[in-house]
Formats: C-alpha cells, sequence, structure tokens
C-alpha cells in the first residue's frame, strides 16, 4: 500500500512538474564539480577555461553559440546579419541592439555604454587583457543611444561575431570597473572576485581555487530562470574522481570534463547515477605524412626541407593506403569511447563547413594492399617487408608520450606491418614535442619522422585562419626557425588561390563550400593529412539534473539558465 | 688389503671457494633468493622458447582485448589484446640486463672511485669533489642530455635498439655510482688504518696487492648492499626514460614500461600493475638476499661460524 501511494505520488509529481519548473529557484541546490578549480570570476583576466566557464554563469554578452555552433542572441534582441541589415554590406559595420529593460544583478539597468567601457577596458595596453583576440581589428565602438552599440572595423570582416558573443568576451558594468582601467585591473579583488552580471546567478561567497557560491540573480531577464535558488561550484581533484563524484556517488550534479578511459567510462555509467554527455568540436587526432624526406644522412638544415621530396610518401598510392589500412572505429573503441568519433575530416565541424567525406571509416586491408602493388612496392625478397628498387618500404612514426597515442601507435604499426610496411615508433616527451624549440631535433615542427601523430583545432566557429595553415608559404624551415604551421609541407598552388578567395568571401554558404573543397584537397584527394578520430568533450551529469545540452563552440554552462530537477 | 706403504691420509686442504660455497648454502634467505632469481631468469630467457604466441593479426588482437587470465593467455591480454605472459617475459629480459648491467657498471666506477679516494690521500680531494659534482648534478636532465647527443649517433653503429640499450645502461650507470664511491671510501680510510695493513705495508707489500688483497674483501659487505639497490634503481630509471620517450621505443615492452602502463587501468585489471610491479620487487629482493649471503659468506670474519 505504501508503495503504491509512493508510486501514485511520484506519478503526480512527475505529472505537475513542467508547472513546478516555471518559477525561479524552485528546484532548490545545484552542484557543480570543476575539477580545476577556478581562480577568478573575470574573463578578462584569465584565459583559464575554468575561469571563462565560471564567470560566464555571472557575465553574460551580447550573443552565444549554440551547440551546433550558430550566433545567437543573449543580451541583444536579435543577431544582426547582412540581411536585417545589422551587419553593413561592406562589412566593416555592425550594430548590435540591446534588449530593453535589462538590469544588472544590483538593480542598475544595463546601457550601451557598459559595451563601450568593456572595449576599453580589454584595450587598455597596460591591462593585460587575455581575449584581446576578440576585439582585434576593432576601429572603433559607438553608442548612439542606450540601447545601441555600433561596432566599425578596420576593414572588412568575414566574421564580425567575435566581440561581445561567447563566454570569453561578457560585457561588464561600467559603474563597477570604472576605476579598474589598465595597470589598476588585476588590484580590483572586489571586482574581479564578485563581478556584477546580467546571468542566471551571482556571487555569494567566492573561495579562490576553492569554491563559487552562488544564488539566482533577482534581476535575471526571464522571470522563471533560473530554476535553482542555488549553485555550487566546486573545485579540486581530477577528472577521474570528478566523474566518480557524479557518476558512482551522486555528490555532485554535475562534472566538467571528464576524460577517462573507455573502460572506467562504461564500468562507471554501470552504476546507474549518471551519465556522460558529449560534444563535438573540431578536434581532430590525426596523421601528419612528410612530403619531404627526413633522411638522417641529409645535411642539417636540409633535412625534412622542400630540397628533397619524400623518397616513399611522396607517392600518393602508398600514402592512400596508409590510410586505407587503419580501422578508425577501433581507436575510437580502444582510446575515446563515447568522447570520440571516426571522421575522414580535417575541419569536423561545424556543419556549414564540414565536408560529407566518410569514404575512410571502413578498413580495406586488400585494397590497401594492391594500391602499394600498384605502386611498385612488392616483397620480392619474401622477409615480409614490402620493397622497390632495393628500398624497404620503412618507416618512422613519431608522437608525443601519452598512452592513448602509444596505444595508437601499437595498433596502427600492427596494421601497417600486415600490409608489409616496416614501422618503428618514436615517442617524445610533449613539452619537448609541441615546446617549439628550433635547437631541438624532436619538435612537430622540424618533423624528422615519415610520419607523425597528433591533435589540432582551430578557436572558435570559422575555420579561416585554420585552413590557411597549408599555404606553402607557411612550410617550416630552417629559414623561419621552424616556425610554419604547414607541418606536412604540403603545396599546391590551386589551394593558395583558394585560400585567398575565402579570405574575400562574405557569404556564408560559399565560404562553407570553400572550406569543404579544401578540407577534401587535404584528406580524400591527396591523403596529406590522415584524419583519425574527432575527439569530443565529455562532462558528466546526474539523472536528476535536466537540460544538460553540451557545447563545443561556448563554455559547458551556457544554458545553465535551463538547467532543471528532474523529480 | 691396504698398501702398508701408503702415507696416512692427509685431509686434503680444503678449497677457499668451497668454504664460501659452504657458508652461502647456511644462509637459508640467499638460498631462497638464488632460487627465485633462477625461475624468474627461467621464466624471461626460456619462457619464450616453451610459450608460443598465436599470430594473430591485430584486428583479430583487438576482438580480444582485456580477457581474464585462462589457459589461452595464462596471464590475461593488455587493452590492445596483447598476450600479457608473452610481453611479460620480453620486458624481463630487457629489464634484468638493464638492470644487472647498469648496477655492474655503478658499482664498478663507484668502488674504484672509492677505493683510490679512501686508500690514496693525493687523490682524495679530486675525486670526492667529484663524487660532490655528480652528486649535485640534476639527474634527470643529465640524462636527458645524454640521451639526446649520443642516441642517434649510437643507434646509427649499433642498432637502434642495442645502442638504446647500451646508451641506457651507461647512462644510468655513470649516474648511480656516488653513493657506493663515498661509503666505500669512508670504510677503506678506516681500514687504512687496521693492523694487518699497516703490517702488509710495513713488508713491502705494492698498494694494488694491499688493495686487492685486504681492502677489496673488507669492503664488499657495503658495496654489495649498494649493488642490490642499484639493481632496482636502474629498472626504475628505465622506466622513467621510456616514459618521458628517451628510453625504448614504445613498442618495447620492459617491466618498468608494463607497470606504468598499467596504472590507468590499476582499478579494472589490478594485474596489469601486480604482476609487473611483483616481478620487479622479486627481482630486486633475491638479488638483495644473495648479496646478503655473499657478504657473510666472504667475510672470513664471520665464515666458519
Amino acid at each position: 500500500m505504501n508503495m503504491r501511494t509512493a508510486l501514485l505520488g511520484a506519478a503526480a509529481v512527475s505529472a505537475f512538474a513542467s508547472a513546478a519548473w516555471a518559477e525561479r529557484g524552485a528546484d532548490g541546490q545545484v552542484n557543480v564539480l570543476y575539477w580545476q578549480a577556478p581562480s577568478i570570476l573575470n574573463p578578462y583576466l584569465s584565459s583559464g577555461t575554468k575561469d571563462v566557464e565560471a564567470s560566464s554563469l555571472i557575465l553574460e554578452g551580447m550573443g552565444g553559440f549554440n551547440e551546433k555552433g550558430e550566433v545567437i542572441a543573449r543580451l541583444a534582441e536579435s543577431v544582426p546579419t547582412v540581411e536585417n541589415g545589422g551587419v553593413s554590406a561592406d562589412l566593416t559595420q555592425i550594430t548590435w541592439k540591446l534588449k530593453a529593460g535589462l538590469l544588472w544583478s544590483d538593480g542598475t539597468p544595463v546601457t550601451s555604454a557598459d559595451a563601450a567601457f568593456t572595449w576599453e577596458y580589454c584595450k587598455h595596453p597596460e591591462g593585460g587583457c587575455a581575449q584581446g583576440a576578440r576585439f582585434e581589428g576593432i576601429k572603433s565602438i559607438d553608442t548612439p543611444d542606450d540601447l545601441t552599440v555600433v561596432i566599425t572595423f578596420e576593414g572588412p570582416k568575414p566574421n564580425p561575431y567575435q566581440a561581445f558573443v561567447g563566454g570569453t568576451s561578457p560585457i561588464i558594468q561600467k559603474a563597477q570597473f570604472a576605476n579598474c582601467l589598465g595597470a589598476a585591473a588585476s588590484t580590483c579583488t572586489e571586482q574581479n572576485f564578485n563581478p556584477i552580471g546580467t546571468g542566471p546567478f551571482k556571487v555569494t561567497e567566492f573561495k579562490t581555487n576553492d569554491t563559487v557560491s552562488l544564488e539566482a540573480n533577482p534581476n535575471y531577464r526571464d522571470p522563471a530562470k533560473p530554476a535553482f535558488a542555488t549553485m555550487t561550484l566546486k573545485g579540486g581533484g581530477d577528472a577521474e574522481a570528478a566523474a566518480r563524484a557524479v557518476m558512482e556517488t551522486g555528490e555532485f550534479d554535475y562534472a566538467w570534463n571528464t576524460q577517462i578511459n573507455p573502460d572506467m567510462q562504461t564500468q562507471m555509467a554501470a552504476a546507474g547515477k549518471g551519465v556522460f554527455v558529449n560534444g563535438f568540436g573540431t578536434l581532430v587526432e590525426r596523421i601528419e605524412m612528410n612530403m619531404t624526406d627526413p633522411s638522417p644522412d641529409l645535411a642539417e638544415g636540409e633535412r625534412s626541407t622542400i630540397k628533397h621530396p619524400h623518397p616513399i610518401l611522396s607517392d600518393i598510392k602508398v600514402r592512400q593506403a596508409l590510410s586505407m589500412a587503419i580501422d578508425r572505429q577501433v581507436l575510437v573503441d580502444v582510446g575515446y569511447g563515447t568522447a570520440g568519433r571516426p571522421t575522414c575530416n580535417l575541419v569536423p565541424a561545424p556543419e556549414m563547413f564540414a565536408s560529407d567525406n566518410t569514404g575512410c571509416i571502413a578498413q580495406d586491408m586488400a585494397g590497401a594492399g594492391a594500391l602499394l602493388d600498384e605502386a611498385g612496392w612488392t616483397d620480392s625478397d619474401g622477409d615480409g617487408i614490402r620493397d622497390k628498387d632495393g628500398k624497404k618500404l620503412s618507416l618512422l612514426y613519431q608522437t608525443s608520450t601519452n598512452p592513448v597515442r602509444q596505444d595508437f601507435q601499437a595498433l596502427i604499426k600492427g596494421w601497417w606491418n600486415e600490409l608489409g610496411v616496416e614501422v618503428e615508433l618514436k615517442n617524445i616527451d610533449a613539452s619537448v614535442y609541441f615546446g617549439g624549440d628550433a635547437g631541438s631535433p624532436d619538435t612537430f615542427q622540424k618533423f624528422y619522422a615519415d610520419v607523425e601523430m597528433y591533435a589540432n583545432n582551430f578557436d572558435g566557429t570559422d575555420p579561416e585562419p585554420y585552413l590557411a595553415q597549408y599555404l606553402c608559404d607557411k612550410i617550416p624551415g630552417p629559414d623561419n626557425q621552424w616556425q610554419g604551421e604547414n607541418i606536412n609541407r604540403f603545396c599546391d598552388p590551386a589551394y593558395d588561390a583558394l585560400v585567398k578567395e575565402m579570405s574575400q568571401t562574405a557569404d556564408i554558404a560559399k565560404r562553407g563550400e570553400l572550406a569543404k573543397k579544401m578540407n577534401d584537397m587535404l584528406t580524400k584527394d591527396s591523403f596529406v593529412v590522415v584524419p583519425l578520430v574527432d575527439r569530443g568533450r565529455l562532462s558528466a551529469t546526474s539523472h536528476t539534473l535536466g537540460g544538460v545540452v553540451l557545447n563545443t563552440w561556448d563554455t559547458e554552462l551556457w544554458n545553465a539558465q535551463d538547467w532543471f530537477r528532474v523529480k | 688389503m691396504s698398501d702398508p706403504l701408503a702415507a696416512p691420509t692427509i685431509e686434503k686442504p680444503r678449497n677457499q671457494w668451497r668454504d664460501v660455497w659452504d657458508q652461502f648454502t647456511t644462509h637459508k634467505g640467499a638460498l631462497v633468493g638464488m632460487t627465485v632469481l633462477g625461475v624468474l631468469l627461467a621464466f624471461v630467457l626460456l619462457g619464450p622458447f616453451l610459450w608460443h604466441e598465436e599470430t594473430l593479426t591485430t584486428t583479430e588482437k583487438i576482438m580480444l582485448k582485456n580477457k581474464p587470465p585462462s589457459a589461452r593467455f595464462p596471464m590475461g591480454t593488455d587493452q590492445l589484446g596483447r598476450d600479457f605472459l608473452k610481453r611479460m617475459m620480453q620486458g624481463g629480459q630487457v629489464s634484468i640486463a638493464v638492470g644487472l648491467v647498469a648496477m655492474m657498471i655503478s658499482i664498478f666506477l663507484g668502488t674504484t672511485v672509492g677505493v683510490l679516494a679512501g686508500f690514496f690521500r693525493r687523490l682524495d680531494g679530486p675525486l670526492m669533489r667529484l663524487t660532490d659534482l655528480f652528486l649535485s648534478l640534476p639527474l634527470l636532465p643529465l640524462l636527458l642530455v645524454m640521451v639526446m647527443l649520443f642516441r642517434d649517433a649510437l643507434a646509427g653503429v649499433l642498432g637502434p635498439e642495442f645502442g638504446t640499450f647500451m646508451l641506457i645502461v651507461t647512462a644510468i650507470g655513470i649516474t648511480s655510482w656516488m653513493q657506493s664511491a663515498r661509503v666505500v671510501r669512508g670504510e677503506v680510510l678506516a681500514l687504512k688504518e687496521r693492523e694487518f695493513v699497516l703490517a702488509a705495508r710495513s713488508i713491502g707489500t705494492p698498494p694494488r696487492r694491499v688493495i686487492l688483497r685486504h681492502v677489496l674483501p673488507n669492503v664488499i659487505s657495503p658495496v654489495m648492499v649498494a649493488a642490490t639497490l642499484n639493481i632496482a634503481e636502474a629498472i626504475i630509471t628505465e622506466s622513467a626514460l621510456s616514459f618521458l620517450g628517451l628510453g625504448f621505443p614504445p613498442d618495447f615492452p620492459t617491466w618498468g614500461r608494463l607497470l606504468y602502463d598499467g596504472v590507468s587501468y590499476m582499478q579494472q585489471y589490478p594485474e596489469r600493475v601486480m604482476l609487473p610491479g611483483l616481478a620487479i620487487s622479486l627481482t630486486v629482493l633475491s638479488v638483495n638476499y644473495i648479496g646478503d649471503g655473499l657478504r657473510d659468506a666472504l667475510d672470513p670474519r664471520i665464515r666458519g661460524r
């Protein structure tokens, strides 16, 4: 009888749950765990993800990005575009209109002067603004009235959604920060630890590098939100402990960035207290083919430079065969589990820029072998290794030291060996490999190996600068201290022409087409870059927390105002 | 029947090494240690001849990942489906070889420096300052520089694997002799003033003979202790180097690397940490006990009691 009553009660609660949500603070307390603790709540003074994300609960910009990478309006009435006249036809001006009646959490009105002040604050040369890039290329910010902000750029800006868009460039209150310009910025402890904002929550107590206690902002623009009256954002621990706190012990409702190995993911998910949510951005683990000869027999300064094309990998058939021999799904299962998916694209997202290329997903050992035969690489002496003109098909494969990468190396070496390719593996400490020291022979830029593996992504939603890395004049070499970004030493005049075209194109559909074409030129048409795994973000959320949508384009707490308690 | 002319049977003079062996066998720990080390050596050296791994393709292997111990895989398989028994054997060969060779290099250097510094007054200052110098050097960066400078050159001459092996044992050997040098020097300084050494010198025994005949046998015990500790250190340093990407190639198993790899799976598959850890500990312990037994056996003051 008791059980039945309880069940009826539960049914009644869930039936009326939707009504209950529509009231601010009705759902009580929510606990969030960031295993890297926030140390400041002003994103302009820290580039740390943890700080930017924690601040995004309090501070907001004109707009933000949704989980698809599209711009959405926050403080603005709508997103300005060329079509609605918000962006000028020559792409040099963008006009944001604030929603009417917006209030700061202290009850004072939000005006365009606050936005203009934010720009002043960040561009101050002595301030050391961490998000200066978001305000790059701005000539002036004008405020014709209290609700209108006009940003004028120095030149045409095909992607004007930089300043005041996303968690990294929110609007701060002029009245609060007026005395914190320039060198004074970092001394304004009270302001930096307890900013007045427009977001769904406001700070009640901030313990640096430990805990942020928050409560619902009484002046939040939607009177029904947020559903939670208070939030505790706790820091500390590591990814595994954080995942456990949500998935196994249930002490927390949400844990950020819980990258753990797939076995552990399965094991924790079985505890039944929560689920892992994933979101995919642009981080792609890939194998880069060296188009130049890294042989140690060459003189220093000529090794891995365009003077000597690669004796084996210059042949596209070999590169294609190496790509075909890889089973990407297995790599995902071994290394990332739900936090990864196989990909053939260098630009896997956002949707409008991602090519539909999936040709590499299925492994084809027979086809790969046939391609190598065709290219003249056969096992003529019967030692299991293919050769051609007395030269063995032998490759040096390097990457950074990281357990997942070493597993990938072992697997890929296995497949390539079966194909008749001899592989020597090498792993290098990450601080050296990615260190960029021109004196070290082991950096990924120097590329003293035949193939190498690492992951890279691009900032924001626009892939133009990322794709422009593969220009002929960005090839690293001794003359530029090995600082170029064109790691493969890929060089194609047709590609360079496309990059130039993209820099002059504003139409978003056309930009998408160009990006796809360039992506295909680097991947499926030439196999210079061999993408393996699209690596996503992985966070853990409790079954009792609703409304969580993982977003890789903005902060993970981007929609905390919509979170609610599942009853 | 017996020949009356036969000389009365004189007991044959006992060989000194036989005495040493007899003394050694009275040390139970040493015998156990020797048995365990013998078993470990047989495991890594003979094992690969007795245990043939199935030849599977990479894709077939991955289907068999994380299998518990069974008749097919007596120690289970790892996260990539590789036979863990096979990897333990391969890893053991490298680790034991690295440990023993590096230990020998380090003991040789340490004892030489210690004896020379303790015995010859003139050499004492310079040699001990050299020891201090080495002690004050940060080890890991020094190793990194050495590996970086000589790896490619050695690999070119000796081949990538043997070249790396030589480089690693030399690098570990010449960076871990200092403690034993100091201990030995102290012992030698004390021994030098003892009556039997003075007596030997007073009858004109040259220093070389004094050292070999009277000093060295008496410093054997601290050297043995230092040696056994060095083996453990060498095995662990090797794994640290491999972990930093400066040791053996990543697909080349050693016990230290298996241990490191196992740490991230410690909770689900504790045997992946325990097996290599146990192997390292057993090697170190058994060598330690053998050293203990040898020290007792070689010490004429204890022998025969």
